[in-house]
């Protein structure tokens, strides 16, 4: 049993992201009707904006020791962050050490661009083209970033470690009145938490603001929100910038759960269309369900009982629930009449 | 000639020229000169070119006439790979059971996703070949089926290859140790050298360049048929086509199953250049690949697909080799300064990172040109010819429908 409820969480952390990175996608495709194979690479950048900062956080002035000496007799080299000269040895070192919480804030400005530039300078371009067009140019830039990002930061994964304070797992068995413990990473119940709050920020803006209901509007018939004299690509081009930003985030939550390199986005990006099917095209509350049940589905079938019983299960598992899925019910969980029916 | 139309045959006469002698127009250069790292007529690269030819030709039967962009076509090259490695350990190393079984097998695996994924059209079917490709490729990388019966199917990370331990039938020992046909060994070579050029002629590429000119003229007599003409209507409106009362599927349906034997086939032969087969062959980056070519090329034209094949392959393989001490001898007539500048400049784009560039390129040409290279050629060919627009298409390729 609490085998079943420590997978359970397992999945959490994992749907988490499948979840953001399928909310974004949706977003995207429900507002622009464009599908972006790049949002995986958007993701990927997120992660990376972790390395980045941690790296900037991390430039040293070298001073040589006037004592002690290296093992070839020279004076040793003593490495000081900038950060520790100017805010003192431990206030520097802590900023350090919470780079990546601290990526969120640099992220979101380098995230929104980002999601502008693509938007206006390239998918703009793309509205009246084929679906497949669109599909291949975004499969192009998603190459272009990913090459980009190996350039400057090579091949190999960038360990980038969470904050000290959330090293070590919090114990669900006594709050749960189990017997047994059942130790559960800090780290991941914080990105557990922190993507809760994305979504829950992403649907409230949609809900509860004048931007968000015209966009919803928009979603639901663009030619009338038009016709209304609103105009509704500007509101477009910022709601891709917010998916962009989703994706980002998400990804620079992510770095210390698995470091990042630079083929993760793509690796994420097919389950997440798998996520965005299932869900439903179109249907944000779909691609946020779809993304938790199949997060949580593939670590369950990644335990040991299950896989006794059919060996290997845990990697398929996504694509059979899929497949099952669109035979019996073609247009997703939560998907709607006349969306992408064409 | 052989039931094709005038400009037709002009075409298929002009690829088997070509590819016949692949193996001195693609050697312009002395063996021993600066530019002779720009040869491509080496057997395996060659090869190469016409193996994915085959599968950009059977790629570009679905989406050219179709229109539906399937992007899990490496599966059906990756189970063609498998099933002619598995003959050469059951029966031994003759080719012909391999192809046989290769395009056999594919076709099935083609007629389950088809079946399936061709409910669901657009993007729809774009993620649902891909997520039935990932699945594929997860089941041969770690070999679940082999798990689950206990014996190595496909034999996970380590790949399928023979063992001297298998069984091989037919195996005897007046045949030779490596994949042959009939004892002719697909590797053997022979070298011609004339005055500082060595030109070389492969068995095996000679028999891949014949079965491309087959698969070829097949692709054009499908272009041609009343059935490639009913793709193209489903191509062009299918809603029209379902209101006539026609129902479209069976002919999409063996559109995908025609275009998964032809990767089969071309598993199947890469398998038979080199006898094996790992589950990197399945990824999605390799289906993404077979897009880039035909795309590249001209999707919906007949030679568009061979032509972005060779050049994707051409590419691949000189630009990774050019390095910084290359570089370096090609800008050495300039001063110091802007000779490390251009180095420096020019150094992302090539030897690894030979990547960005095919990605900036294949956005270019998916941007500027979305006929692909048939397209820029032809746009080329109109700026000198001044030609009245109406003999365009009398150049022996189709201008892709919308």
């Amino acid at each position: 049993m609490d085998a079943i409820l420590l997978q359970i969480l397992n999945g959490l952390d994992k749907g988490s992201a499948y979840a953001l990175i399928a909310l974004g996608l949706t977003l995207i495709f429900g507002t622009l009707g464009v599908v972006n194979f790049a949002h995986g690479a958007l993701f990927m950048i997120g992660a990376f904006c972790s390395v980045t900062l941690q790296k900037i956080l991390t430039l040293s002035s070298e001073t040589l020791s006037a004592t002690e000496k290296d093992f070839l007799g020279n004076p040793l080299k003593i490495k000081t962050p900038y950060v520790e000269s100017w805010f003192g040895p431990e206030v520097g070192a802590s900023i350090i050490d919470w780079a990546v919480p601290l990526a969120i804030l640099f992220a979101i400005p380098v995230m929104l661009f980002i999601g502008f530039a693509m938007e206006r300078g390239l998918i703009k371009h793309f509205y009246k083209r084929p679906h497949a067009d669109q599909i291949l140019v975004t499969f192009g830039l998603a190459i272009v970033l990913q090459e980009v990002i190996k350039y400057f930061y090579g091949a190999n994964p960038i360990p980038t470690p969470a904050p000290s304070a959330f090293v070590g797992s919090f114990d669900f068995g006594p709050l749960l009145g189990l017997d047994t413990s059942l130790a559960y990473p800090y780290w991941r119940l914080v990105y557990f938490g922190f993507s809760a709050m994305i979504i829950g920020a992403v649907f409230a803006f949609l809900q509860f603001t004048t931007f968000g209901m015209v966009v919803r509007a928009g979603m639901a018939d663009r030619e009338t929100v038009g016709l209304l004299g609103i105009d509704i690509d500007k509101r477009f081009t910022f709601m891709f910038g917010i998916a962009a930003a989703v994706a980002g985030l998400a990804g620079v939550m992510y770095a210390p759960i698995n470091s990042p390199n630079y083929h993760m986005g793509m690796d994420f990006l097919v389950l997440s269309f798998v996520v965005v099917v299932v869900g439903g095209m179109g249907s944000l509350p779909g691609a946020v369900l779809a993304g938790f049940m199949l997060g949580i589905l593939e670590s369950l079938a990644s335990m040991n009982e299950v896989k006794a019983i059919i060996p290997g299960i845990d990697q398929i598992i996504i694509y059979v629930v899929a497949i099952i899925i669109l035979l019996t019910r073609p247009r997703g969980l939560m998907g709607r009449k006349g969306v992408m029916e064409e | 000639m052989f039931g094709l139309e005038k400009r037709d045959t002009r075409l298929l006469i002009i690829v088997a020229i070509m590819a016949l002698a692949a193996p001195f127009i693609l050697n312009p250069f002395p063996t021993d000169s600066a530019m002779a790292q720009f040869n491509a007529g080496y057997p395996d690269l060659m090869q190469r070119f016409v193996i994915f030819g085959i599968l950009a030709i059977g790629f570009n039967l679905l989406f050219g006439l179709t229109g539906y962009l399937s992007f899990g076509h490496a599966a059906f090259l990756g189970v063609g790979s498998y099933s002619a490695v598995w003959m050469f350990k059951l029966l031994g190393y003759n080719i012909i059971p391999g192809m046989v079984l290769s395009i056999i097998v594919s076709a099935v695996f083609a007629l389950a996703i088809g079946y399936i994924s061709l409910r669901r059209s657009g993007i729809y079917f774009s993620i649902l070949t891909l997520a039935f490709a990932q699945m594929l490729f997860a089941i041969a990388y770690s070999d679940l089926i082999g798990r689950f019966f206990g014996t190595p199917i496909t034999n996970g990370e380590t790949g399928l290859q023979v063992y001297t331990s298998d069984p091989q039938y037919f195996h005897n020992e007046n045949l030779p140790n490596i994949p042959h046909l009939f004892g002719q060994e697909m590797q053997s070579t022979y070298t011609l050298d004339v005055a500082g050029w060595s030109f070389d002629f492969s068995f095996g590429y000679y028999l891949c360049a014949i079965i491309m000119l087959l698969t070829f003229y097949l692709a054009i007599r499908i272009f041609r048929s009343p059935f490639g003409m009913m793709l193209r209507a489903v191509k062009s409106n299918q809603q029209r086509m379902n209101y006539t009362g026609l129902n479209t599927r069976p002919y999409t349906l063996a559109a995908f199953v025609i275009s998964g034997m032809y990767a089969g086939l071309a598993g199947g032969l890469l398998a038979s250049m080199d006898p094996l087969a790992g589950a990197e062959r399945m990824q999605w980056t390799a289906s993404g690949e077979v897009v880039l070519m035909t795309i590249l090329g001209g999707a919906g034209t007949l030679i568009g697909p061979i032509l972005g094949a060779g050049f994707i392959k051409y590419f691949e393989n000189i630009f990774a080799k050019i390095n910084d001490n290359v570089l370096h001898s090609w800008f050495s007539f300039m001063p110091d300064g802007i000779e490390d500048f251009m180095v420096t400049i020019i150094h992302p784009f090539v030897g690894k990172g030979w990547h960005l560039t095919l990605g900036l390129l294949f956005m270019l040409v998916v941007i500027f040109l979305p006929g692909g290279l048939v397209e820029g050629g032809q746009r080329i060919g109109r700026m000198f010819s001044r030609k009245k627009p109406s003999d365009d298409a009398a150049d022996g390729t189709t201008t892709p429908a919308e």
